[in-house]
């Protein structure tokens, strides 16, 4: 494959193409592995509802430090996401309000202030807000070795914390009230695994951009969940799927004008997930069918053999065939039927159109 | 105020109240973030309409785009059904593959259109009088107006057509079922009209704002109300007062229409969430305390009859003893004792509390219960 090679030496040459590559790295990594939890706790959206929370804490960063330096905006964007969460808990559990809502509310507010103040730093003297609109839609190529820095630091420390409390962690994920009585803090988990997903969030925030990227935390674990049932693997192979895809789209739409970066690694991510869907083994939708129609079959020629059987029981006396459109009434389509299990040496002819068991068919039959 | 002016404000809160209505369905069916994924993906029906028709003014787009909106519900379902992903999952993952295909089709080959992604995702309401609807040689007003006036009535239409349909599959589909309604069809007519909602608004004012303006305002009527009725008109009131109120907060700050909009929507919700008369964190904080010394004060009725014409009477209906006894500290007994004392449930003589007839008989009341 020459094209992959070259890529691999434009991947270790160029310094932008390696920045971001590593990068979207990371990003995927991260998110991959924390949207685990959050996939197999039913919060998906939660991450919609944090990404889109989070650029009022970028603007309100750069406001009041007046810098862009990463560090101070993805600092932001994590308060920012982190009120999110905690005024999401705080409307659903003192009101009758439903969680579906409470994200919907928060999500479409605070995105909607971060605009407001998103024109106010628009309309500054110093017009130096250039830089922050690709916190909407993601700008790969602008990656800054200083950001990596960032990214990979606080990246490291989510997915190193993820692993410290991995245990308890899991046993929030599945049982929740065994963890509860085992004296473990629940709700303290609860909020340690949202603040890490805020901060997978977040670090992802100027590849892919607040609109999408809670893709980013959804469609690996989504993935990787029809591949297998372990949790430990399951945030493996989602952390891989989401560097896959975080690379694969942001060295595209770097190396291709006009593609912008945030959809573009959606798009490879729901390919991703596709596949996944289609072919897993087990669970895939194409196995899941081929299965259906061997296992449709296997009961069609049970089903023939079972007549074929019980008319011999109403016909005692000497071998007696019959007709295929006799077992067809019975059972339906028998023909293709009776051809395979004469292959198979459980049904014989006695004339054109006439079958019977053999001695193996009514064994079979009496299995 | 210039017409311009009065025009945007006019188109806003038309805007508002027709987002309000099927937004309060969707709040109530636990649905609502079916408009945030609703209100991304029609942005690919946009670009696919726009390369059919050649036009962004068709009312053919508007139709295309609003199949989009709901082809996202009915994939979603689909996903859904195989059993592979939970529903949570299957939105998050539907929605951003549509908006994302429709972003990089803007991008790559709608360049210097009139379709460029920020006032598409943002809108942008300021502009919409200058896109004037003239025929017979008459100036109609904006385009906009029209367009989404046809919506709101379209939806106050089917409101009242359906009602008995919609309340009844919203409150309890299974006896909708047995009743011989078809709950999926009115699931998928709402999902119509949601969809053509977020496509006429979503020109005027982007699609967060959309989400903001469907689930907001009626969450907050949900907070003060009960009967669909009510909620239906109070969610439309607070939709058009957040219309109002943030067109005058983005005049002042010079800031983004369907921005401000939003964030009044969200400050109403914050204001109901916290003040709300019964339902509210003030009201029940308030609720609260006041259960808490009306609980006390029947303690001290009980405990005071349990010890009455005993001979321990004398020391345990001191008032000194109570903190002993009940575990107050001072004050609160004192408070307790004071409260009791103002609604004729005890007496105090020196220093000793004796039981009114009517303590007497709250303590036997709250004994025999």
């Amino acid at each position: 494959m020459p094209e992959l090679s070259l890529l691999g030496l434009a991947l270790l040459s160029d310094y932008t193409l390696r920045t971001v590559a590593l990068g979207s790295a990371a990003l995927g990594i991260t998110s991959g592995a924390l949207g685990t939890f959050a996939v197999l706790r039913r919060q998906s959206l939660l991450g919609d509802a944090i990404s889109h929370a989070a650029l009022p804490g970028v603007a309100l960063a750069f406001l009041l430090t007046g810098s862009k330096a990463s560090l101070v905006l993805v600092v932001g964007a994590a308060l920012a996401g982190f009120l999110a969460t905690l005024l999401v808990i705080g409307v659903v559990s003192t009101t009758r309000i439903k969680y579906d809502t409470a994200l919907g509310i928060v999500l479409s507010v605070f995105f909607g202030f971060g605009l407001v103040l998103l024109t106010l730093i628009q309309r500054r003297p110093d017009a130096s807000q250039a830089g922050l609109d690709r916190f909407l839609f993601g700008q790969a190529a602008a990656l800054l070795q200083s950001d990596l820095v960032t990214m990979g630091i606080l990246g490291g420390a989510a997915l190193l914390l993820m692993l410290l409390a991995w245990k308890e962690l899991k046993l929030l994920a599945f049982d929740e009230d065994f963890g509860t009585s085992l004296g473990f803090p629940m709700r303290a988990l609860d909020v340690l695994l949202t603040a890490l997903l805020v901060v997978a969030i977040v670090i992802g925030l100027q590849t892919v951009g607040v609109v999408l990227m809670a893709a980013m935390v959804i469609a690996p674990a989504a993935a990787a969940r029809q591949w297998t049932d372990r949790l430990g693997t399951l945030a493996a192979l989602a952390a891989g799927f989401g560097a896959a895809a975080g690379v694969s789209g942001a060295v595209l739409s770097s190396e291709t004008e006009r593609l912008p970066t945030g959809p573009t690694i959606v798009l490879c991510a729901t390919a991703i997930v596709l596949v996944s869907l289609l072919l897993a083994p087990r669970r895939g939708l194409v196995w899941r069918e081929l299965r259906g129609r061997r296992d449709r079959r296997k009961l069609r020629l049970a089903a023939v053999l079972a007549d074929l059987r019980a008319l011999e029981l109403q016909h005692p006396g000497d071998e007696h065939g019959h007709s295929a459109g006799v077992l067809s009434v019975m059972s339906g389509g028998a023909e293709a039927s009776l051809l395979e299990l004469h292959r198979r040496g459980l049904v014989k002819r006695l004339g054109p159109d006439a079958w019977t068991l053999t001695d193996a068919g009514r064994t079979e039959t009496s299995r | 105020m210039t017409s311009g002016q009065i025009e945007i404000q006019v188109l806003a809160v038309v805007v508002a109240v027709a987002c309000a209505l099927p937004g309060t369905f969707l709040v109530l069916r636990r649905l609502a973030l079916v408009s945030d994924a609703i209100s991304h993906s029609i942005l690919l029906g946009i670009v696919l309409g726009f390369f059919v028709v050649g036009n962004v003014n068709s009312p053919l787009l508007l139709v295309g785009a609003a199949l989009v909106g709901l082809l996202t519900v009915v994939l979603v379902g689909m996903l859904q059904r195989t059993g592979l992903v939970r529903e949570d999952a299957a939105i998050g993952l539907v929605f951003p593959a549509l908006f994302s295909i429709g972003v990089i089709l803007i991008s790559r080959y709608a360049d210097g259109v009139h379709l460029d992604i920020d006032a598409v995702l943002l809108g942008e309401l300021a502009f919409a009088p200058f896109d004037r609807l003239v025929f017979w040689g008459w100036d109609w007003g904006p385009t906009a107006l029209t367009v989404m006036g046809t919506i709101l009535a379209l939806n106050v239409a089917a409101i009242l057509v359906f009602w008995k349909e919609l309340k009844l599959s919203t409150f309890d589909p299974g006896l909708a079922v047995a009743l011989g309604f078809a709950p999926a069809l009115v699931q998928y007519g709402l999902m119509s009209l949601v969809s053509l909602t977020a496509v006429g608004a979503f020109d005027a004012v982007g699609s967060i704002l959309v989400v903001a303006l469907m689930i907001a305002p009626p969450a907050t009527a949900y907070l003060l109300t009960d009967g669909l009725g009510r909620l239906l008109g109070l969610a439309a009131g607070f939709g058009a007062a957040s219309a109002l109120a943030g067109y005058w907060l983005a005049y002042l700050l010079d800031a983004s229409i369907a921005g401000a909009m939003a964030t009044m929507a969200g400050a109403f919700f914050g204001l109901a969430w916290l003040l709300a008369p019964e339902r509210g964190l003030l009201a029940a904080a308030r609720r609260r305390a006041r259960q808490r010394l009306e609980f006390a004060q029947t303690m001290l009725a009980i405990h005071l009859a349990n010890h009455e014409g005993r001979p321990e009477a004398e020391i345990e209906s001191r008032v000194g003893h109570l903190g002993e006894h009940l575990r107050w500290d001072a004050d609160f007994a004192t408070r307790i004792v004071g409260g009791a004392a103002r609604r004729g449930l005890v007496v105090e003589r020196g220093g000793s509390l004796e039981l009114t007839p009517r303590g007497r008989e709250l303590a036997a009341d709250a004994v025999a219960r």
